[in-house]
């Protein structure tokens, strides 16, 4: 089956201004510029709770966002809501002070609270200079971020999401 | 020679420090100390120095992803001062206001709903693994998304007058760069009343959980305390604009009306060599007692009334309870919350009917400066922004008191009451673990000034001795 999955958002989350953590909005700035048909685009600094209700709308979802390990220069995984349970598993925990949730946890809640069923992956390209407030990426996660957006171009124009993840998972993601 | 041991609970995050806990104990193993380390944003005054001006506004918004909205429009009220604009047209500042409303009816509903809640409706004692929001979501399935469409009207509201949910522009000195459009306006509208329910409905969730429970709260984590807010010139509760009040734990005023501008004559930080994060002090008593505390339960003991009616009639039943004096319960933060998400609401609905928001006159301008000094009440609690602007419109120097700094020191007495009574023994235990956050929680600390990549690592707690061996260490998440 190949249905052509019609509804995507694309959501780059991190912060522009912490060197590398800007990698997901750079990605989500940069594939909004090329107006792919049946494709919103969205960023924000984390991920946070309403983005359930937001997601819920879609059929699929990919989350982009900078990657303190993992494969280089990125690697594309399906983000594994179903270890959140209700009840019962410590990855459904936030932390004591965060007020940021997980891809995971957003898609969970989308699924517990909107009944929503929408298929979700993320895209993680790798980092490597965190922190300290600077605006500019560091230039080996330019480099990074230059295969991820032709990765993420071709991906969100095929929308062959299952076949990516075989070819570029990250058995540690999700 | 006493042998005295340090307790670490460290949350490990991939920003170095990211938060954590030292108790340190007497050969006796009573704490004696308490400290949470708290790694601020580094590096900001080099970020800023050299910008110009108009561009801080918007720039700021890049120290947090959790409070964006706030340090925008305290930027921008500082920036006023630059151009001379701070007597802003009606249009701006009721702009401004709905921008600000909107933020804190937001942020606190995701407090309560969703960081909090979970400690109230299970328990504090209740596993991780179901203290948290997908355990709300799963027991209280009708309160959850109720807590999410909340938090979704004040996000619209503040893109709708931001102009983007994120890096918004809608404040700038002087003024504002847009209105609100009628379009804009009836969408907000058609669900007022529906928000106006809900926030009613959270002010009794916590009202009720206090009350019932008052004896176990009251010394939760509870001291005595100064408190500090800005407050509006007849003394009503001002969440955008006024002067500064403070007064002590038994209600006695320290200062009243000062303008802003002065604060530096009034307030003083101490550095302490082991904390990034500074200590601020009320001068005129010193550091040793002239610290304060800032935020929901700070501005409900200092404001005289507040000046929409149901949030009235809460802030009179909430200060009953301690007999009109100040109330000093840490738990008592969530209730006070509550008040201001109701009182957030009732000005949103009074703002939205309001034509001036529909105006076009948005700037003023008048005789420039080259110091400019903005306060707004965050929903975390006072936020300080300072700034000097040399005559090429280039910021030369400036200084933030972020309000979870004005609240350093009245978290770490709330760590140290919390492990005096829940400490025993030298090991970590889940029930010390799970009090130490309730208390911290409490005052809603925004350490989120940090990034959320994929890869985040879990809560790490040590158990050191005095000279750094690790005795106890269990992690979580």
């Amino acid at each position: 089956m190949n249905r052509r999955i019609q509804r995507i958002l694309l959501y780059g989350f991190g912060n522009p201004a912490r060197g590398d953590d800007g990698l997901g909005p750079a990605l989500a700035a940069a594939i909004e510029e090329l107006d792919i048909p049946d494709l919103a685009v969205d960023a924000n600094y984390q991920l946070t709770v309403e983005d359930a209700a937001e997601i819920a709308g879609y059929d699929a979802v990919v989350f982009a966002d900078a990657a303190t390990q993992g494969p280089t220069p990125f690697w594309f995984s399906r983000v594994d809501d179903t270890a959140v349970k209700r009840v019962g598993n410590t990855i459904g925990s936030i932390g004591w002070t965060s007020h940021s949730v997980s891809p995971a946890q957003v898609v969970a809640l989308a699924r517990d609270l909107f009944a929503s069923k929408v298929a979700a992956y993320a895209l993680g390209i790798r980092g490597y200079k965190f922190g300290d407030l600077d605006e500019a990426l560091s230039l080996r996660a330019m480099d990074n971020l230059s295969y991820a957006v032709t990765f993420a171009r071709r991906a969100l124009v095929e929308r062959q999401f299952e076949h990516y993840v075989q070819e570029f998972g990250h058995p540690a993601a999700g | 020679m006493s042998v005295a041991k340090r307790i670490v609970i460290e949350p490990v995050t991939r920003v170095e420090g990211h938060g954590k806990v030292t108790i340190l104990l007497d050969e006796n193993k009573k704490v004696i100390q308490a400290r949470l380390h708290v790694v601020e944003f580094r590096g900001f005054e080099r970020f800023i120095q050299g910008r110009p001006f108009w561009e801080v506004p918007v720039l700021v918004q890049r120290l947090c992803g959790i409070c964006p909205v706030s340090h925008h429009l305290a930027a921008a009220k500082a920036m006023d001062r630059i151009v001379g604009g701070e007597n802003l047209t009606p249009t701006a500042e009721k702009m401004r206001r709905l921008m600000h409303y909107g933020q804190m009816y937001q942020s606190h509903a995701l407090h309560f709903f969703h960081l909090a809640s979970p400690d109230l409706l299970f328990g504090f004692d209740a596993d991780v693994a179901i203290r948290n929001v997908i355990g709300v979501a799963g027991k209280f399935p009708d309160l959850a998304v109720q807590a999410v469409l909340m938090r979704k009207y004040g996000q619209e509201i503040i893109k709708a007058t931001a102009g983007k949910k994120i890096h918004g522009t809608g404040a700038i000195p002087g003024g504002v760069n847009k209105n609100l459009s009628i379009a804009e306006r009836d969408v907000f509208l058609k669900d007022v009343e529906q928000h106006l329910a809900w926030a009613k409905s959270a002010v009794k969730i916590a009202k009720d959980y206090t009350v019932q429970n008052l004896a176990m709260l009251a010394p939760f984590g509870s001291f005595e305390s100064n408190h500090m807010s800005l407050v509006r010139g007849d003394g009503a509760m001002d969440l955008y604009h006024g002067n500064l009040r403070a007064i002590d734990a038994q209600g006695e005023t320290i200062f009243d009306q000062v303008d802003y501008q002065h604060y530096v004559d009034f307030i003083a930080e101490e550095v302490r060599d082991w904390s990034y994060m500074k200590f601020p002090f009320i001068r005129s008593i010193g550091p040793e007692k002239g610290w304060y505390r800032v935020g929901p339960l700070a501005r409900l003991n200092t404001a005289t009334f507040i000046d929409t009616p149901l949030a009235e009639a809460e802030r009179k039943e909430f200060r009953a309870v301690t007999a009109g004096k100040p109330n000093n319960i840490t738990m008592a933060y969530h209730w006070s919350r509550m008040i201001e998400l109701l009182h957030s609401m009732e000005k949103i609905q009074e703002l939205l009917n309001d034509k001036d928001l529909q105006g076009t006159d948005l700037v003023v301008k008048g005789e420039r400066r080259e110091v400019g000094i903005g306060l707004i009440e965050a929903p975390r609690g006072t936020l300080f922004h300072h700034y000097k602007v040399d005559k090429n419109d280039l910021v030369t120097q400036a200084n933030l008191i972020v309000s979870t700094t004005n609240n350093n020191e009245p978290m770490n007495r709330a760590v140290a009451k919390v492990a005096q009574d829940h400490l025993q023994g030298v090991e970590i235990t889940e029930g010390l673990l799970n009090h130490v956050e309730v208390a911290i929680r409490a005052y809603d600390p925004c350490l989120s000034c940090a990034t959320h990549a994929l890869g985040q690592m879990p809560m790490e707690m040590t158990v050191l001795d005095q000279e750094g061996q690790i005795l106890d260490q269990k992690s979580r998440g």
